[in-house]
């Protein structure tokens, strides 16, 4: 199909990557990382993990306190803390763009919120009582308290929003900036997501759901989808954020470019509360949409960073969608599932799995899927395992799935910049 | 037995830095929390709460408003401990 192609001044650019994972404090890091092949999978050392189902856990390679001051880790939740880290991290590497603060917007995603801040001050409030509650508690708890923070720290005026749809929230914030900049809304804006839930409450609450992978005697290799032996994805935390702007504004400045956020694709499922739809009906809608916003062609889609999350339904839920939105084109995508190293960071996967989606158009270089030894006779893709495969050159599209709980998929459509 | 005022004063100076940043030397009796140490009103109960914790005492939100200055606070905690 043809579109007329968009002004400079509406097509959104990404010019800043920033990411705290558990593969590495930064983006560069993390991306090395996942090249290789490495999990970031670890028994858990905590005492109450002998009291749940579960003993693993994807926790950030670098925490929060050996980065940032006291006083600012006490004023925030864990959640925020990755936020800022990541925040920092991409407004440099996009050269600490001069803007306008009320043409500066920023999105950033939870899932969850600050549970871990809220579950401790009950835990306060129980043992010692209401005057032992500190002031910060409500501020710090808040689900929008991460991009508010990152508002305050950029100085942000252009709107700071929040949006929260389980696993997808992170892409959704992708998708709510890419609107809001070509609205007229913003010319910058500081998008993504962050998620700190490794706390035995989401822990029990998840593995009571039966959605969590028991290998507790292998962490490193729990993480595994597609594989056969797969049984339940790993709880990550950590935090990505893009900086995204007007392709106008990042030529005018002379900003380095990485890959053009060309569409988005959002749907919901209205099948069940946390069940995906088993032929991924919604899934495929969201992707054809996105292809579609992009002014694209199933054809033109070289690589899906997927949602794949390791659970038994939900990966070939998703390569049926696959299939059913590009049709045969499916066939030429080259698939990676990411969260295979990261495990599962909830609300900043599709944050971070956005930031890999890039590198990989950037760098011309698909990651890997590690832990993929038996695949699974129900995955009819081209799934990349063991080793980075080479992206051809030209105009790419590339596509990073998000799905989440309550029946959410957000597909991000990507396109290779040239300049 | 009840601590000092010199002990209270490095005691609270402790708990401004750890909640705002602020170097526990530049925390001195004659210094006002809000103009001169530049501290909002939800540091302050935080310092108020992280205080009463520290020196076993109690100081009720109406008497938290007469506190201007570290001074006021340290002669508060040694009168309300001793």
């Amino acid at each position: 199909m043809t579109q007329t192609p968009l002004p400079d001044s509406q097509r959104v650019v990404v010019t800043g990557l920033g990411a705290t994972t558990p593969l590495g404090g930064d983006v560069p890091t993390t991306w090395s990382a996942m090249l290789a092949g490495r999990s970031g999978v670890k028994l858990l050392t905590q005492e109450w993990v002998e009291t749940l189902p579960v003993h693993i856990a994807a926790p950030v390679a670098v925490e929060p306190s050996e980065v940032l001051p006291v006083p600012l880790q006490k004023r925030t939740d864990r959640g925020s803390q990755f936020a800022l880290i990541a925040a920092r991290e991409a407004w440099a590497d996009a050269g600490s763009p001069e803007v306008d603060p009320e043409r500066l917007g920023v999105v950033v995603a939870s899932g969850i919120g600050g549970v871990t801040t809220l579950l401790a001050a009950y835990d306060t409030l129980k043992e010692r009582g209401a005057r032992r509650v500190l002031p910060m508690t409500v501020p710090m708890l808040m689900p929008n308290g991460p991009a508010a923070q990152v508002g305050l720290e950029l100085v942000a005026r252009a709107g700071v929003h929040t949006p929260v749809s389980a696993c997808s929230s992170g892409a959704e914030a992708v998708a709510y900036a890419m609107d809001m900049i070509r609205s007229g809304r913003a010319d910058v804006v500081a998008a993504g997501g962050t998620e700190a839930a490794i706390h035995p409450l989401p822990l029990a609450g998840f593995a009571a759901m039966q959605a969590l992978s028991l290998r507790n005697d292998e962490p490193e290799r729990a993480s595994r989808p597609y594989d056969k032996g797969r049984d339940g994805f790993v709880l990550g935390e950590g935090a990505g954020i893009l900086i995204l702007e007007t392709l106008a504004h990042a030529r005018a400045r002379g900003a380095r470019i990485y890959a053009e956020v060309a569409g988005s694709g959002i749907s919901a499922d209205a099948h069940h509360i946390a069940q995906p739809d088993p032929v991924g009906a919604g899934a495929s809608r969201a992707m054809a949409k996105a292809v579609e916003s992009a002014g694209g062609t199933p054809s033109e889609v070289v690589h899906i960073n997927a949602h794949a999350t390791s659970t038994p339904v939900g990966d070939v839920a998703e390569v049926a969608a696959i299939r059913k939105a590009l049709g045969d084109a499916a066939d030429g995508v080259l698939v990676s599932a990411t969260k295979s190293m990261t495990g599962h960071l909830l609300g900043a996967a599709g944050a971070v799995e956005s930031i890999a989606t890039v590198l990989a158009l950037h760098e011309r270089t698909a990651p890997p899927t590690a832990n993929l030894e038996d695949l699974d006779d129900d995955v009819h893709l081209d799934v990349v395992r063991g080793e980075p495969r080479p992206l051809p050159a030209g105009d790419l599209l590339a596509l990073n799935n998000s799905f989440g709980f309550g029946g959410h998929n957000v597909a991000l459509a990507f396109r290779s910049y040239s300049a | 037995m009840a601590a000092s005022e010199q002990e209270i004063l490095e005691g609270l100076a402790e708990i401004v830095n750890e909640e705002t940043g602020i170097a526990t030397g530049d925390v001195q009796p004659e210094k006002s929390f809000t103009d001169d140490l530049d501290i909002d009103s939800l540091s302050m109960m935080t310092i108020v709460v992280n205080a009463e914790e520290k020196f076993g005492v109690r100081i009720p939100d109406d008497d938290v408003k007469g506190l201007s200055t570290v001074g006021d606070a340290v002669s508060y905690i040694a009168k309300a401990s001793a």
